[in-house]
C-alpha cells in the first residue's frame, strides 16, 4: 500500500475561504459564551469584520492564478472575480440582516421551532429579541459560495453546494412574521433543495464512471480529467449526457432556471426579506460561477451538445419569468419571477463561449446583486403594524407618502427594465452582445421579446407608486436605520455607477475572464 | 467660434438646469418657473449663436465632439450635426421657452409639486437635444430611451382624465419599438465591426439579408415613435392626456425623432434594405394619411382631434422620405420643423380654450368667438396654418412633398392630395363648431371664458405666428441649410433626382 501523500495547501490563496468559515466557527463560540444582550453587536462585527479581510485577501490575491489542494480549489480570475463580487453583496445582506432599528428585535424570530400561531409564539413575534445564530449561519453559507465558485473538482463543487445550502434552507424559516409562510418556505426549500443536490450526486457518479478507461489517466471527476474524457472517452456518450443533465439540473436549481424555479416565489416570499436579498444576489452568483465553471472549463468540448439543451432552458426561463410576473399581486413574488427571468438572461450569457460572453455574465451577476438587494432593502421598510405591506395594491399612493423611497424604488425598477443609464441596461448590452456575436441571435430576441413582457409589472408598480391616490391602506415607509440606509444607498449607487460609467467593472471583468484548467 | 462645445454644452445646460429648478423649495414655485423659463431662454440663446455658426454650404456634419465612454465596447460621447439635426436643434430651443411659458399655471391644478414639473420639461429638453444631436448609435440609443421617462411623468403626474392609462400605454409602445431598436443596434455592433460611431458605420457593408433585418428593426422602433398608421394607436391617447404644453413638445419635437431616425440612421446605414422597403412605407404614409384624417373629422376631443391631425401629417412626411427624391425629402424636413411650429401653436391654444372652459369637448363649445375673439383668432390661424394654407409654412413643404412624388410616384402623390382636402374639412369643422355659430348659453357662465387672451399668452403665441408667415413666405433660410444634407441622404441611398419632365413644376417648388 502506497503510502498517502498530503496535498500541499496555498494558505494565501485559500485565506478567504478559511477566514469565514474561521469566523463561522467563532460565532458559534460566541453564542456559547457572549452574554445575550451583547450577542447581536459582536456576531454582527465578527461577520463584518471577516467578510471584508476575505474581501481584502481576494483583493490580494487578485493576480492569483493556481490550482491548490490537491488541483481541489482553482483559484483563478471568475473565482477571484466572483468571490470578490459575493462578499461585497453579502456585506450589503449582513447590514440588513443586522437591522434592528426598523422593526423591535430584527427581523428573525428567536425560536423558529416554536408552532405557528400559537400563543409562545405570538409572543415572541411581539418584539422578543431575535435570535443572533443567524450571523454564524449566514457566515458558513458566505464560505461555503466561496468554494463553489472556486471548486475544480464536482465532489469539492458538491460539499460546497451543501455547505451553503443548509445554512439557507435554516434562514429561511426564521422569519418574525407570517410565521407559516416561513416555515412553508423553508421546508419546501430544503425538501426540493435535497432533490436536487441527489440529482447532483448522482450526475458525479455517472460522470465519473464516463471518464474511466482513458489510457494513461485515472477516472475522476476532477474537471481537467472530465475534460479529457470528454475528448477522447471509450465509455458511452450516454452517460455523458445523462451526467451533464443531472449535474445541470442541481446547478439550475440553485440558479432559479425553469423547469427547476417552482419553489422561487414560496421562498422568496415567506423567507425573511434580508435573506430572500442575500438569497437573491449572493446565491445567484454562485450557482452561475459553478455553471460557468462546469460548462466553460469540463464539458466545453461538448458545447454543440448542451447549447441547444441549454438555450432553449434559458427561453422557457425568461419565459416563465416574464409572463408569470405580469400576474402577481405581492411585491416579494414578482421580485421572485423577475429574478427567475433575470436567470434565464444569465444563461444567455453563459451559452456565448467567447472570454466577452464570461466577462459579460460576470458583470451582469455584479450589476443584478446591486440592484437586487437594493430593491429588498425597499421592502423591508414598506410597513404597517403587521410587518411589511407586500401586497401591491397597498403601495398604491406611496409616491406621495413617501417620495424620496418611491423614487429609489422607481430607479431600481427601470434598471430591471433595462432603461438606459441603469446598470440594467448595460449589463443586458453585455450579455447579449456576446450572445449575437456567437451566432445565437434566437436568444438575443428572445431576450427582447421578454424584457418587452417584463416592463409592463415593473411600470405597474411604478403607476401604483405614484399615480395612485394613497388610500387610508397606504402604509408608510418606516425611516431607516443606519444598516439599512448605507445597503440601500450602496446598492443603488451601484445601479447608477454602473449604468453611467460601467468601463473600470468592465475592464476588471474582462482582465479576469480566463479559467485556469 | 466653431471650436466652442456647442452641442455637449446644449445637451448639458438643460440638465443643469433641471437640477437647480428640482431643488428650489416648494414652497415657491414663481421662482422655479421664472428660473426654468430664464434657463430654456439661455438654450435659445446658444442654439442661435450655434445656427449662425453653422456654415449652410460646409461640410455635411459640423461642431463634431467627442469623447471616449465605455472604450470596451467602443462607445463615445460623439456629437454632430448636419442640416436636418441643426433644423430640429431649433425647433426644440424655440419651443421650450414658449411651451414653459404656455404651461405656467399648469402645474398648479395637479395638487403635484410644480418645481418638478418644470425640472421635468428641462429634462426633457437635455435627453430631446441629446437625440438629434448624437452621433453615436449607442448615445443616440441612449437618449431615445431615456427620453420615455420624463415624458411618462410629465403624462402620468401632471394629465388630465386617463393619464395613467395614457402613460403606461405611450411608455410600453415606447419601450417595445425601442428593444426592437436595441437588439438591430446589437446587431449592427456585431456586424458592423464593433463600433457605434456613425461615421465608420455608414461606410460599412452589410450583407443583403442582414441589412434588411437590422433596417426592420430600426424601421419599427421609429415607425412606433413617429407615429405612422398603425403603430399610432398611442398617440391620441397619450397627446388627449398629457397637459397642453407636454402635448405641444410630444407632437411637435419628441415624435419627430421617428422620422429624424429614418433619415439618420435607416436610410444611409441600409440603403438597399430602404429601396427594398420603400414601398411598404410609403404604403403606411398614405393609408395613415387619409386613415387619421378621417378619423380626425369624428372626434370630439380637442386634443385628441390635434393628434390625428399629426398622424395625418406624419403620413406625409413618411411620403416626402421614402419618395427619395431630393425636393420631396427637402421638403419632409421642412414639414417637421413646420408641423413643430403649427402643431405646436395648436396644441397650445387649444389648451388655452380647454384651460379656460375646464373641459377638452368640442360639443361643450360653440360660438366662442363672441367671448374671446383674439383667442378665436388664433385658433383660426392655427388651424389654417394645420391645413397648410399658401401662405403659411406647412403650405411650402405640405407642396415639396407632393411634387417631389409626383415625379417618382404619381398614384401617391394623387392619394396623398386627398389628405389636403380632408385636413380642411377637419380643422373648419372643428373651428365652426367650437368659434362659430351662435353662443351656446352655459359658455357664459364659466367664469374663465370672459377673459380673453393675457399678455403671457400672447408672448407665446407671437413667435410662432411670426415664424410660421415667415417661413411661409420666405423659407429659403432653413431650406438652404437643409438641402444639402437631404442631398447627402439621398446619395447615401444611391437616388438621383429623376429628370424634370415639365420645367415649371420645378419652377414653381422654388
Amino acid at each position: 500500500m502506497s503510502e498517502l501523500k498530503l496535498p500541499s495547501l496555498d494558505y494565501a490563496a485559500l485565506a478567504p475561504i478559511l477566514i469565514l468559515l474561521g469566523a463561522a466557527l467563532v460565532g458559534v463560540l460566541v453564542e456559547a459564551f457572549v452574554p445575550r444582550r451583547l450577542r447581536n453587536g459582536v456576531q454582527l462585527a465578527l461577520a463584518l469584520l471577516a467578510v471584508l479581510s476575505a474581501l481584502t485577501m481576494v483583493i490580494l490575491n487578485a493576480d492569483d492564478r493556481l490550482l491548490t489542494a490537491g488541483q481541489a480549489i482553482a483559484v483563478d480570475g471568475p473565482a477571484l472575480f466572483l468571490q470578490g463580487a459575493i462578499l461585497i453583496l453579502a456585506t450589503m445582506a449582513l447590514l440588513l440582516i443586522g437591522e434592528r432599528s426598523v422593526e423591535r428585535g430584527g427581523a428573525f424570530v428567536a425560536h423558529a421551532a416554536v408552532t405557528a400561531e400559537s400563543p409562545d409564539d405570538r409572543r415572541q413575534a411581539e418584539g422578543a429579541g431575535g435570535t443572533t445564530e443567524v450571523y454564524p449561519l449566514a457566515t458558513f453559507a458566505i464560505g461555503g459560495m466561496l468554494i463553489f465558485v472556486a471548486a475544480n473538482d464536482l465532489l469539492t463543487m458538491f460539499i460546497a453546494l451543501e455547505v451553503f445550502s443548509l445554512p439557507l434552507y435554516l434562514l429561511c424559516a426564521l422569519a418574525r412574521r407570517r410565521r407559516l409562510l416561513s416555515q412553508e418556505a423553508a421546508m419546501k426549500y430544503f425538501l426540493l433543495g435535497a432533490y436536487s443536490s441527489a440529482f447532483f450526486l448522482f450526475g458525479v457518479a455517472l460522470i465519473y464512471g464516463f471518464t474511466s478507461g482513458i489510457p494513461g489517466r485515472t477516472a475522476g471527476v476532477d474537471f481537467a480529467t472530465i475534460h479529457a474524457a470528454v475528448a477522447d472517452s471509450p465509455a458511452s456518450r450516454t452517460l455523458l449526457f445523462a451526467g451533464m443533465a443531472l449535474l445541470a439540473i442541481g446547478l439550475l436549481f440553485k440558479a432559479a432556471a425553469a423547469p427547476f424555479h417552482v419553489w422561487t416565489p414560496d421562498v422568496y416570499q415567506g423567507a425573511p426579506t434580508p435573506v430572500t436579498g442575500f438569497m437573491a444576489a449572493c446565491t445567484k452568483v454562485a450557482a452561475f460561477g459553478a455553471l460557468l465553471r462546469v460548462f466553460h472549463v469540463a464539458f466545453s468540448g461538448a458545447s454543440w451538445d448542451f447549447t441547444p439543451v441549454l438555450g432553449a432552458v434559458a427561453v422557457l426561463t425568461m419565459l416563465v419569468g416574464a409572463v408569470l410576473a405580469v400576474t402577481q399581486t405581492d411585491i416579494k413574488r414578482l421580485l421572485a419571477y423577475s429574478s427567475i427571468a433575470n436567470a434565464g438572461y444569465l444563461l444567455v450569457g453563459v451559452l456565448a463561449p467567447s472570454k466577452d460572453g464570461l466577462s459579460g455574465t460576470m458583470f451582469y451577476l455584479v450589476a443584478y446583486g446591486f440592484s437586487v438587494i437594493a430593491a429588498f432593502a425597499v421592502v423591508t421598510l414598506v410597513r404597517d403594524a403587521d410587518g411589511e405591506a407586500t401586497h401591491l395594491s397597498r403601495w398604491a399612493g406611496l409616491g406621495r407618502r413617501s417620495p424620496f423611497f418611491a423614487a429609489i424604488f422607481t430607479f431600481i425598477l427601470l434598471a430591471f427594465a433595462g432603461i438606459p443609464l441603469t446598470s440594467g441596461f448595460t449589463s443586458k448590452f453585455a450579455i447579449f452582445a456576446p450572445a449575437l456575436d456567437a451566432n445565437q441571435a434566437w436568444l438575443v430576441i428572445a431576450g427582447v421579446l421578454t424584457s418587452m413582457v417584463l416592463a409592463f409589472p415593473y411600470l405597474r408598480v411604478v403607476v401604483m407608486m405614484w399615480l395612485s391616490e394613497p388610500g387610508d391602506a397606504t402604509p408608510t415607509v418606516t425611516v431607516p436605520g443606519a444598516l439599512t440606509s448605507a445597503a440601500l444607498v450602496i446598492g443603488v449607487l451601484a445601479t447608477l455607477v454602473l449604468g453611467v460609467a460601467p468601463a473600470p467593472l468592465l475592464d476588471l471583468a474582462n482582465g479576469a475572464a480566463e479559467f485556469v484548467r | 467660434m466653431s471650436n466652442f462645445p456647442f452641442l455637449s454644452v446644449l445637451t448639458v445646460a438643460p440638465l443643469v438646469g433641471a437640477l437647480v429648478v428640482a431643488l428650489l423649495p416648494r414652497r415657491r414655485p414663481d421662482l422655479a418657473k421664472l428660473v426654468a423659463f430664464g434657463w430654456s431662454l439661455l438654450v435659445l440663446v446658444l442654439s442661435v449663436i450655434m445656427w449662425i455658426a453653422f456654415q449652410a454650404d460646409g461640410d455635411r456634419f459640423q461642431f463634431r465632439e467627442s469623447y471616449a465612454w465605455i472604450p470596451n465596447w467602443g462607445v463615445n460621447f460623439t456629437f454632430e450635426v448636419d442640416g436636418i439635426a441643426l433644423v430640429m436643434l431649433m425647433l426644440i430651443a424655440i419651443l421650450v421657452p414658449l411651451v414653459i411659458l404656455a404651461s405656467w399655471h399648469d402645474a398648479e391644478q395637479s395638487k403635484r409639486s410644480v418645481p418638478v414639473y418644470f425640472a421635468l420639461l428641462l429634462v426633457l429638453e437635455c435627453t430631446m437635444i441629446g437625440v438629434f444631436a448624437a452621433a453615436d448609435v449607442f448615445l443616440f440609443y441612449v437618449f431615445f430611451e431615456v427620453m420615455l421617462v420624463p415624458m411618462y411623468f410629465l403624462i402620468g403626474s401632471y394629465g388630465g382624465h386617463q393619464r395613467q392609462y395614457a402613460a403606461v400605454k405611450f411608455f410600453l409602445y415606447s419601450l417595445v419599438g425601442g428593444l426592437f431598436m436595441l437588439a438591430a443596434v446589437i446587431g449592427l455592433w456585431v456586424v458592423g465591426g464593433k463600433t457605434f460611431d456613425w461615421q465608420a458605420l455608414s461606410q460599412a457593408e452589410f450583407a443583403t439579408d442582414t441589412a434588411r433585418w437590422l433596417f426592420l428593426g430600426f424601421f419599427l422602433a421609429f415607425a412606433i415613435k413617429a407615429p405612422f398608421f398603425p403603430f399610432h394607436t398611442w398617440l391620441p391617447d397619450a397627446g388627449g392626456a398629457a397637459p397642453a404644453g407636454a402635448a405641444a413638445l410630444l407632437v411637435g419635437v419628441l415624435d419627430k425623432v421617428g422620422t429624424f431616425g429614418i433619415l439618420r440612421y435607416c436610410l444611409p446605414l441600409f440603403p438597399e434594405a430602404s429601396r427594398w422597403f420603400a414601398p411598404w412605407a410609403l404604403a403606411l404614409g398614405v393609408i395613415g394619411i387619409i386613415y387619421a384624417a378621417l378619423l380626425a373629422v369624428g372626434q370630439n376631443d380637442l386634443k385628441r382631434l390635434v393628434s390625428y391631425t399629426s398622424i395625418a401629417h406624419f403620413g406625409f412626411i413618411g411620403v416626402g422620405i421614402f419618395a427619395f427624391t431630393t425636393q420631396a425629402g427637402t421638403g419632409a424636413v421642412l414639414y417637421m420643423l413646420n408641423h413643430g411650429l403649427a402643431t405646436g401653436l395648436l396644441f397650445l391654444v387649444v389648451g388655452m380654450l380647454i384651460a379656460r372652459r375646464g373641459s377638452a369637448l368640442i360639443s361643450d363649445f360653440g360660438g366662442a368667438g363672441k367671448l374671446v375673439p383674439l383667442l378665436a383668432g388664433v385658433l383660426f390661424f392655427a388651424g389654417l396654418a394645420s391645413l397648410a394654407l399658401p401662405g403659411t409654412a406647412p403650405f411650402v413643404s405640405e407642396f415639396l412633398v407632393l411634387i417631389g412624388t409626383f415625379t417618382t410616384n404619381k398614384p401617391v402623390a394623387v392619394i396623398a392630395t386627398l389628405g389636403i382636402i380632408l385636413a380642411a374639412a377637419y380643422v373648419l369643422w372643428m373651428i365652426q363648431r367650437t368659434t362659430q355659430g351662435t353662443l351656446n348659453p352655459t359658455l357664459t357662465e364659466v367664469d374663465g371664458m370672459r377673459r380673453d387672451l393675457t399678455l403671457r399668452e400672447k408672448i407665446v403665441v407671437a413667435p410662432l405666428i411670426a415664424l410660421i408667415v415667415l417661413l411661409g413666405f420666405y423659407p429659403k433660410p432653413v431650406t438652404d441649410v437643409i438641402n444639402p444634407a437631404v442631398k447627402a441622404t439621398m446619395q447615401d441611398v444611391g437616388r438621383t433626382d429623376p429628370a424634370p419632365a415639365v420645367g415649371t413644376v420645378q419652377e414653381a417648388a422654388k
